[in-house]
């Protein structure tokens, strides 16, 4: 519970406002008190953690962490294989999530995943007022006013981590009784009923999956074929935890899925008429003991929308730039899943990991130190690297970057030519900013999936501010340090490195 | 009023997708991705591999090639298709000129799209032939 006497944070004015408390928030606000920068936390929860305290509804994240894993814990490397834990660069901090798992599967349950959250924050003295709810927002000068249960929260600049976890319906299915995501009973009251699921993503095959053992029949609905993420290798389409329905119905076990759009639902009795339309315009009825929806999720945010935050999409997500600033309302930002809004170059269709922990987690180091340095005088540690160390540097973040793994064709570590002539590391930068707003000859350097092959380097190289994009080949061990790539990358990157690799390679 | 019926109301006045019936264009909202832009953001960009059919729901958006502005995009019209369809990177910047919302298809999906959706293609080929007769009149 929150300690209601020791509360940090009181009402009053501030250099930067942090509205959460998930793990995008967690992250952000251990990242700004590390560089020093001043900011308040508040949160309406009492505990860390935001909406692991009550989702997934089947107790288990999607997101992986490896107990043991080809680089040793708590390496920057491991990374890679722990989706879950929070970053920090104090060893105490570092992989926290496989030492508060119990060993009987490498997907945390939900109690594991909010151990971990909150292990990190008490480890880390992350200061946060919980029990602080945010009511409205207005602005009054340079300053966002935000109203909560405590009183007035003035600060020039804001990040709201308040999720997209607020269940959504279309009209059709605002009927009496349809359940939603989030708020189905207990799962053996769904013994022996017929249950027809709206949605065909993973919280629908999340509940089906559920619900496989108690249900007589399970019908899963939605225009769009179904996707699975084996097969379009990345987080689109249905993770394979719950794929088990999806075979039930291929093999003719009693689930049907189907493709076509709900017309309508009537309510007969205990009972409920479900109204399909094909894509090709065939009518199919069902009657069913239970409706549910799982038809998406909103962002909460309130009242920005009418202060000036341009939403978009389904899930009435913020419009925003490559630094998670409302694109119409500058000074606002956003930090968690709702970074996903800023969608990156999406390559091949393919959306970062920005909805989920093991992406926005990076997306909030690169935050903290976007604030630090644009709006608190922070200048970043930009250490030397040879002209002739330069290739073997970039293979090694390609190949070992965490970042550029979790954050395909999103973020990337860039090199950049200093103020001086030298190269620096100029750390990792949202990918759509490096190839989009210009500057100093660089080298930018990430990972990219296509859908079809392994993960490749994809090298972005800045000359003369013109970019040009070398694509290396794909690796069956994923390990790009070896001669051919450094050859082949030497000659792509000899116009940004000159005569300084020419003379290193001689 | 509902996000995905306002997408469809908007819809159904565009020529690309004139043939579709309303269940059609419903289908459309769960196909097809929604991105917003920022004025000035590149939506595609020349040179750069990957490719995605887009069209646009508001907005303006400017054909910029090798620096210099060609063209204006407005609500209904459509762009990404040539890269799509031909596998190469794009030719053009596509630039927002003011807030830009656009309906998005990535390149690896507009053929079954298009196959399934023969009207659409038709109205697709319809507007390639105007921008054919448009470049035929700049050259001559």
């Amino acid at each position: 519970m929150a300690d209601l006497i020791n509360r940090p944070f009181p009402p009053g004015r501030y250099p930067l406002l942090v509205v959460g408390s998930g793990p995008g928030a967690l992250q952000l606000t251990y990242c700004l008190t590390r560089l020093g920068v001043e900011h308040a936390v508040i949160s309406a929860d009492d505990t860390p953690g935001g909406m692991f305290r009550k989702w997934p509804i089947f107790q288990r994240m999607l997101s992986w962490t490896k107990p043991f894993a080809d680089h040793e814990k708590p390496t920057r490397a491991y990374e890679r294989y722990d989706w879950n834990s929070l970053l920090s660069d104090d060893e105490q901090l570092r992989a926290i999530m496989p030492t508060v798992m119990d060993g009987t599967s490498y997907f945390p349950s939900r109690p594991e995943m909010e151990k971990g959250l909150v292990t990190f924050a008490q480890r880390a003295g992350l200061k946060v007022r919980y029990g602080c709810r945010w009511e409205s927002t207005r602005r009054e000068g340079d300053d966002f006013v935000v109203v909560t249960t405590d009183g007035e929260y003035r600060a020039p600049a804001a990040v709201f981590a308040t999720g997209v976890a607020e269940p959504w319906r279309p009209n059709v299915l605002q009927v009496e009784g349809v359940q939603q995501y989030g708020e189905l009973r207990a799962a053996e009251s769904y013994a022996d009923k017929r249950i027809f699921i709206v949605g065909k993503q993973n919280s629908g095959f999340e509940i089906a999956t559920g619900l496989l053992p108690w249900a007589r029949q399970i019908i899963l609905a939605s225009p769009s074929p179904t996707k699975l993420s084996v097969d379009t290798r990345s987080l689109v389409g249905v993770r394979a935890r719950y794929v088990q329905p999806y075979e039930d119905w291929a093999l003719a076990g009693g689930v049907v899925i189907l493709d076509a759009s709900i017309e309508s639902v009537e309510k007969t009795g205990q009972t409920y008429k479900v109204h399909t339309k094909s894509p090709s315009g065939a009518a199919t009825d069902f009657e069913v003991d239970d409706v549910i929806a799982a038809t998406g999720f909103v962002a909460p945010l309130r009242d920005l929308a009418q202060l000036g935050v341009a939403t978009f999409g389904a899930s009435r997500l913020p419009a925003m730039t490559p630094f998670w600033e409302s694109s119409s309302l500058p000074g606002l930002f956003f930090a968690g899943t709702l970074m996903q809004a800023s969608g990156g170059l999406k390559k091949h269709g393919i959306p970062s990991n920005s909805g989920a922990v093991q992406g926005y987690r990076y997306n909030a180091r690169v935050l903290a130190l976007h604030l630090a340095a644009t709006r608190f005088g922070y200048r970043p540690d930009r250490p030397s690297i040879r002209p002739d160390e330069v290739v073997a540097f970039v293979l090694e973040q390609a190949s070992r970057g965490p970042e550029l793994w979790h954050q395909r064709s999103y973020l990337a570590r860039v090199v950049e030519t200093g103020s001086g002539g030298g190269m620096v590391d100029a750390g990792i930068q949202p990918l759509a900013h490096f190839v989009d707003a210009g500057g100093p000859d660089a080298v930018a350097v990430t990972l990219e999936n296509n859908g079809r092959d392994d993960p490749y380097p994809a090298v972005y190289a800045r000359v003369k501010g013109a970019v040009k994009e070398h694509l290396l080949a794909p690796h069956p061990l994923l390990e790009f340090t070896g001669a051919d790539y450094q050859k082949e990358l030497a000659d792509r990157l000899q116009p940004l490195l000159g005569s300084a690799l020419t003379r290193s390679a001689s | 009023m509902d996000v995905r019926a306002e997408v469809v109301d908007i819809l159904a006045g565009f020529a690309l997708f004139a043939d579709l019936t309303t269940p059609e264009l419903e289908n459309l909202v769960d196909i097809f991705d929604e991105q917003m832009f920022s004025e000035g953001e590149r939506v595609v960009r020349q040179g750069l591999s990957s490719a995605a059919f887009y069209v646009i729901l508001d907005g303006a958006a400017t054909i910029r090639v090798d620096g210099k502005d060609r063209a204006t995009l407005r609500p209904g019209d459509f762009f990404g298709e040539i890269s799509c369809l031909l596998g190469e990177p794009p030719v053009a910047d596509i630039v927002a000129e003011r807030p830009l919302r656009c309906l998005v298809l990535p390149a690896e999906s507009l053929e079954g799209f298009l196959v399934g959706h023969p009207r659409v293609l038709f109205r697709l080929l319809q507007g390639e032939a105007r921008k054919v007769r448009t470049t035929t009149r700049w050259l001559t």
